[in-house]
């Protein structure tokens, strides 16, 4: 692992456009039931500390990325894939270590409903804003976006009543309409269909092609070859594994004990 | 190896990082579209179940008005009823119902607006300035019916009515500082929220919304020299100033309002950029 990030760091001829050094992401959660392991420390209303659990979930995590890459992550459910990839967009905090990226990376994650209560075309225009477009410009992309989406039965309805494939597809044709220096894909493309899946891993091949940055956080391991040239195999906060992606798909699905991809 | 000196060496910017003050009001001004736009969206879509649609801004405040009268008026003796009452009770219910507004969904415009903050990356301050445009777009209306009630009620135009207008300006200002604070603190105490409700009931009470602040405090000075700054009072008092006969709007009230009006604002969007960096992170 060392010898890995020694080799990349001392790479003059790439030009880096994220680097993370040793990483810790640390949750501080209020929980309830069943305390595992631990005291619970009483006090006053002031002083109150019960039932405060440290997660680590990051545990000094450190690589670099360079320009043209494309980079899937893997690993376990609750590995801390996404709470990385959450840490690189800025939107958690690091307990120690730190991020550097030559732009501010957007993230498109799971669950994220932009606004429920208005309709896909209204959510079109404000994340359209909200990303930095003009009103106009975001007019008259909304077309392709509703297009890209396959949503167009259903653009005037309220994005509450969409199924959860459709609001990840329209989220995504939302963010893939600007070319992002760094995108990060965290699994939002797991609840498309297959159709979905491919026009949006070309649209991926295509950011990345133009000198974009793309992180791919998915389950599919053939998402994974057929978008990516490097992966990242975090296991229980820990980078496991970095390099080729034949490599490392197959040494992960070796170590979860499974030979089939996907 | 100093990966720290490497990314800068390469021109790379640690992520999360606030911008400088000045960078994050331009961008934030660049992207004012999106806060206007948001309001509306949402105020559309706030009455859009309803079969009254928006005829609700209208109505809610009206009748707001008319069970304030109803109780304190002339239920409760009207020895305290100052005079033009139905334009001093309106202009009191409407004003303050805009301020609260401002304060109590800039309260909850970062923490409600979870899904956008956790996809998008924008100034977050455009999520209370956005709460404040909405607040406004609902007093619209009502100002509106208020003028309209002046009129009715006998009154005349006079060239102070253009004063209104310099008066509506410093008071979204005011609200739109106080709904950025009130961002602000939920984000350190969530537990503020719980508090809001009974501040505003005092703050209610207290700012004569269906009484005479001064008749009542007649024989107490110092009470009534405190309670002048009192900022909801103020722009209440001095938009009644303008409207309504037999009031005025001292110069003393234009002082105090334009100095909430001007000062919170930048005290309150300075504090919010401060905590930039942890507005919408789950902890």
């Amino acid at each position: 692992m060392a010898a890995k990030t020694k080799r990349v760091a001392s790479n003059p001829v790439r030009k880096p456009v994220v680097v993370v050094e040793n990483a810790h992401v640390i949750y501080k959660v209020f929980g309830t039931g069943r305390k595992v392991t631990g005291n619970l420390a009483k006090g006053g209303l002031f002083t109150k500390k019960i039932r405060v659990r440290e997660v680590h979930a990051v545990k000094g995590v450190s690589f670099t990325i360079y320009e043209g890459e494309s980079v899937g992550i893997i690993g376990s459910n609750g590995s801390g894939k996404s709470s990385l990839m959450r840490a690189v967009a800025g939107l958690t905090p690091l307990a120690e270590g730190a991020v550097y990226a030559f732009a501010r990376p957007s993230l498109l994650g799971v669950g994220a409903v932009l606004l429920p209560a208005l309709s896909g075309e209204r959510n079109i225009i404000l994340g359209g804003l909200a990303m930095g477009f003009s009103k106009k410009e975001i007019q008259e992309k909304a077309d392709d976006i509703t297009k890209f989406a396959g949503i167009e039965e259903f653009i005037d309805l309220p994005m509450r009543t969409y199924s959860s494939g459709m609001s990840a597809r329209l989220r995504f044709a939302i963010a893939a309409s600007r070319n992002h220096d760094i995108l990060i894909i965290d699994e939002a493309l797991a609840v498309g269909d297959q159709e979905f899946r491919e026009k949006s891993e070309a649209r991926m091949r295509e950011m990345r092609d133009q000198a974009g940055t793309v992180f791919l956080v998915s389950h599919s391991m053939k998402s994974i070859l057929d978008t990516c040239n490097r992966v990242i195999w975090i296991e229980k906060g820990v980078l496991k594994m970095d390099g080729d992606p034949k490599t490392v798909t197959n040494a992960y699905n070796d170590y979860i004990g499974s030979t089939t991809i996907d | 190896m100093d990966l720290a000196k490497y990314a800068a060496e390469n021109g790379l910017k640690r992520v999360g990082a606030r911008p400088p003050f000045f960078a994050y009001i331009r961008e934030a001004w660049g992207r004012r579209d999106f806060a206007w736009t948001l309001s509306s969206f949402t105020n559309k879509a706030a009455n859009a179940r309803n079969r009254l649609g928006r005829w609700w801004m209208v109505l809610t405040p009206a009748m707001q008005g008319l069970m304030y009268g109803l109780i304190f008026g002339v239920i409760l003796g009207s020895k305290n009823r100052p005079e033009h009452f139905i334009e001093y009770l309106f202009c009191g219910v409407f004003l303050f119902s805009f301020m609260q507004g401002a304060f109590t969904t800039g309260a909850t415009s970062v923490t409600g607006n979870a899904g956008l903050v956790k996809s998008l990356s924008f100034p977050r301050v455009l999520l209370p300035v956005s709460a404040t445009i909405q607040q406004f777009i609902n007093l619209v209306p009502q100002l509106g019916l208020l003028l309209f009630t002046v009129l009715v009620m006998g009154n005349p135009i006079t060239v102070e009515w253009l004063l209104f207008i310099p008066a509506m300006i410093l008071m979204v200002l005011f609200g739109a500082g106080s709904s950025m604070i009130a961002a602000r603190l939920t984000v350190q105490f969530s537990d503020l929220n719980k508090i809001i409700p009974f501040a505003f009931r005092i703050i209610f009470y207290s700012s004569g919304i269906f009484y005479s602040l001064e008749s009542i405090l007649k024989h107490h000075q110092t009470i009534a020299a405190i309670l002048k700054f009192n900022p909801f009072a103020a722009y209440i008092n001095l938009v009644r100033g303008l409207l309504i006969p037999g009031r005025e709007a001292t110069p003393e009230l234009w002082l105090i309002c334009a100095a909430w009006g001007v000062l919170l604002p930048v005290v309150s969007v300075l504090l919010f950029w401060k905590v930039e960096e942890r507005h919408g992170r789950e902890d």
